[in-house]
């Protein structure tokens, strides 16, 4: 460590008059309704790891129901569905899958990777001492606990929004559809408007941050992956969500004000009066698909950056392909916008149209795999640590293969049709979203953790929680395949009702024991993130020798992040670089003269 | 290099840091320079300008699918739109737009006065908007032309009613040709719809101007600093501009 500070100190630091701004002062201003990137992040960790729990809890609520159709629930039942003595009802079961759903996708997997990660790593990682705009920062994530709040409400009404998390009309826009479908929906639209507010503050404001606060010398094509990730997450976010917005304020009009977007005429629904309307149920699936098939990358991308930031690292080479990982992540985001229709082939959508989707969805597959390689081609001849990080990293690439392949099966029209609402396609996007996302964030978790907390977590208890989590997820997700094709229908409270499913219920009995462990599992997370605080090893600035800007800052960061203002000279991944002398890493901010890269490139070329 | 500049910096504090290190007393401790500064906002205003094109466009989406599936519910429900408010409303909308960008044009020369006397007027033209789409809604609440399951309007008692009642709402008489389609409460969906949130974006920006009068009139804008009525103005257009889009789209079509 003290090799590194005092190369840093040989630096001619920028003239940075401004960077000893008083940091503020008082707990609420510190820790609470703070403006600093680095507080904010940690919020955001903090709140979705919550929330994570809270969502896999209701996961184990599906998966019990599963295996042991209509009895009583040990522990979390008589704590979800006290009225029913702890046994879940059909209309319980549709709530909770709606709001595992939701829980997931709003308050875990967007907030860690943008929200956590995003604000903490973009103004480290170019070099600026906070984001551009500290206040809409704050906001951004104080707008995530309104949202929480009408979510969590909105289990007291009927029992909590029961349309799934794609809010299908008419069950969502009919009041009497369900008994989920009442003032719990209405809540549940507003949470979302809410989230939608705090995403788009965000968005605005990593896109600004990151075109006009890096640091001197931070070119484009210097940036870490991640944080190219992070800029095209945000304008996937900040060009799709706007119209979400807009057809949940739609949907929110057509419960509360009488509009009928979405609602056609004469539909009679539980004996209740015809409806009067005119709208179609199909505008709200285009709308909300419109955002909601990118909104599947914005829960990619930013954990693919972050995976190819740790890989290089850990395989101590550089990554292969700088520029067409950068490419292929703007292909599969520009893709990502004309792809929705793929939700909707068997919807009554025109054949026609569901043939150009699914040409467009194919052709996603090229940009994946070029990434896909190039993650290969970075471990090909790596001198690999294993460690925690290594392992969820590489986890991040295989499943996100499984997840990428069973993809194509779903994107052909056929196939679809008949895979269409089964298991396989739950078995599909829990692969891409836990298998890949998550792993993913299991292996930044541990790599950046020194960085916020100043201290290591335990790569041991780290390495037992990985080796848990990857054999009973695949123990519990990848049967889903089978099930699937074997026409087991998602959302069905009881698919033993049906002769030709009864057979199915062992496998799931023993999906179910494997969700149960990795559930468990997720405690040693918990616990080695949370007692890593107080009995981890000190970390320096830069305990993995890795090459970004944000290991030139002490550990945790000040309040203004960098004591000396980094000047950049190198790309982000010039790991065993020749140049880099007894050391395998040259960090972005060590300059080395021109003649020592002439005289490296000559004693290259013999 | 520190030394001196920590004790500096500590010993004066935030109120004096412009003198001693001659920053703009607005310039955020984050940002390098002014300009930089001026640069972020300015970029931040015109993605946050993206974002509510694409929110609009959602609404523009419902609208073409239903204009292209069902098109006599817009030939029809257009005949109850005022054509005259409508055009009132367009020149408010412009003139409004005209006095907000003279202001940030004052507010880059240091013409305090000039900006104050602006962006008042521009906030009376706003007001002035919401007063006359006050009298076209109430006048269609009035009239039952409300939107989907609510619409209650009975083309035969308006008929009949003849010169009587003529008298008591003679400017708003609405000369209605055709039968009315099934659909057409979906026209009055649309049309509160829209612009109603529109409606809502005037409000906003009528906070947001109402902030910038405030610190006009406290003396913070000039030739160094004038970015936030730049960036409100921008917005200002914006919902001027949305406007522009939907008062042929509305109201005079055939």
């Amino acid at each position: 460590m003290t090799a590194i500070v005092s190369e840093l100190t040989e630096l001619d630091p920028r003239e940075e008059e401004h960077s000893h701004h008083p940091a503020p002062v008082g707990f609420i201003r510190r820790f609470i309704f703070s403006t600093d990137h680095k507080v904010i992040a940690v919020q955001f960790l903090l709140t979705s790891l919550l929330m994570l729990m809270v969502g896999g809890a209701l996961a184990l609520g599906i998966r019990w129901q599963l295996a042991y159709p209509w009895e009583r629930m040990p522990i979390l039942g008589d704590i979800l569905f006290p009225a029913d003595g702890g046994q879940i009802s059909p209309e319980a079961y549709t709530m909770l899958f709606t709001m595992h759903a939701t829980v997931m996708i709003f308050l875990v997997i967007i907030p860690i990777l943008a929200g956590a990660f995003g604000n903490f790593l973009i103004p480290l990682q170019i070099g600026a001492e906070d984001m551009a705009f500290p206040t809409l920062n704050m906001l951004s994530y104080w707008f995530m606990w309104p949202a929480i709040t009408c979510f969590g409400l909105s289990f007291l009404y009927g029992g909590g929004p029961s349309a799934g998390w794609t809010v299908y009309p008419l069950l969502s826009a009919l009041p009497q559809a369900a008994p989920g479908s009442g003032f719990a929906q209405t809540l549940w639209l507003f949470g979302l408007t809410f989230i939608g507010f705090s995403s788009m503050l965000g968005s605005v404001n990593y896109m600004t941050t990151i075109i006009n606060m890096r640091a001197p010398g931070m070119t484009l094509f210097r940036m870490p992956l991640t944080i190219w990730s992070m800029l095209i997450t945000a304008i996937l976010q900040a060009f799709a969500l706007p119209v979400l917005t807009a057809a949940g304020f739609m949907l929110l009009a057509d419960r509360t004000l009488g509009t009928c977007f979405f609602i056609p005429a004469g539909i009679i629904v539980n004996n209740a009066a015809p409806t009067v309307g005119g709208g179609q149920p199909l505008l709200w699936q285009h709308l909300f698909w419109f955002y909601s098939h990118p909104a599947v990358y914005i829960m990619l991308l930013p954990a693919m950056g972050m995976v190819s930031d740790m890989l290089a690292c850990m395989s101590r080479k550089p990554v292969f392909g700088y520029k067409p990982m950068i490419f292929s992540m703007a292909t599969i985001a520009g893709l990502g916008f004309i792809v929705w229709g793929h939700h909707m082939f068997t919807s009554g959508m025109n054949p026609a149209l569901g043939m150009t989707f699914m040409v467009s969805t194919v052709m996603i597959a090229l940009p994946s795999a070029i990434k896909t390689f190039n993650w290969i081609g970075t471990l090909w001849g790596g001198r690999l640590q294993f460690n925690t990080v290594m392992l969820n990293s590489v986890a991040f690439v295989s499943l996100f293969v499984v997840g990428g392949l069973s993809g194509i099966f779903l994107a052909a029209v056929p196939v679809d049709v008949y895979m269409h609402d089964t298991y396989f396609i739950v078995a599909h996007f829990h692969y891409v979203l836990f298998g890949a996302t998550l792993f993913g964030v299991f292996g930044a978790i541990h790599f950046w953790y020194p960085k916020m907390f100043g201290r290591m977590m335990s790569d041991t208890v780290g390495q037992i929680h990985f080796l848990i989590t990857f054999v009973s997820f695949n123990l519990c997700f990848f049967p889903m395949h089978l099930l699937g094709i074997a026409g087991m229908p998602r959302r069905y409270a009881d698919p033993y009702h049906f002769p030709y499913l009864e057979h199915l219920l062992p496998i799931n009995q023993f999906m179910t024991l494997a969700a149960i462990a990795m559930g468990f599992a997720q405690f040693l997370l918990i616990g080695n993130f949370l007692l890593s605080m107080v009995f981890g090893k000190k970390a320096g600035r830069n305990p993995w020798n890795a090459n970004g800007l944000e290991w030139t800052a002490p550990s945790p960061p000040g309040h203004g992040n960098y004591d000396i203002a980094p000047v950049v000279y190198h790309g982000p991944y010039e790991y065993s670089s020749p140049l880099a002398g007894e050391k395998d890493y040259l960090m972005q901010t060590e300059y080395v003269p021109r003649e020592q890269v002439l005289a490296a490139n000559e004693a290259m070329k013999h | 290099m520190s030394a001196t500049m920590t004790t500096a910096a500590t010993d004066h504090g935030h109120e004096a840091h412009g003198e001693h290190h001659a920053h703009h007393p607005f310039q955020a401790h984050h940002f390098d320079t002014m300009v930089q500064q001026f640069d972020s906002a300015k970029l931040g205003i015109w993605l946050f300008l993206i974002t509510e094109v694409m929110f609009f466009s959602g609404l523009f989406v419902a609208y073409i699918l239903f204009r292209v599936n069902y098109p006599e519910i817009f030939a029809y429900g257009h005949q109850f739109l005022d054509k005259t408010w409508g055009m009132v409303n367009t020149i408010v909308l412009l003139f409004s737009s005209l006095t907000m960008a003279w202001a940030v044009r004052c507010a880059q020369l240091g013409q305090q006065r000039g900006l104050i006397t602006n962006l008042i007027i521009t906030i009376a033209c706003a007001a002035a908007f919401l007063g006359i789409k006050y009298i076209e809604y109430s006048h269609k609440i009035h009239e039952g032309l409300l939107p989907g399951a609510l619409f209650s309007y009975d083309p035969n008692a308006h008929h009949g009613e003849g010169a009587g009642h003529d008298s008591h709402d003679s400017e708003h008489s609405t000369h209605v040709t055709g039968p009315m389609p099934a659909r057409i409460g979906l026209f009055f969906s649309i049309y509160f719809c829209i612009t109603g949130l529109h409606g809502i974006h005037i409000i906003a920006g009528m906070i947001a101007i109402s902030w910038i009068l405030y610190r006009s009139i406290k003396g913070h804008f000039g030739p160094e600093y004038f970015g936030p009525v730049d960036y409100v103005g921008l917005y200002w257009h914006l919902v001027d501009l949305i406007w522009i889009y939907l008062f042929p789209l509305l109201y005079l079509i055939h």
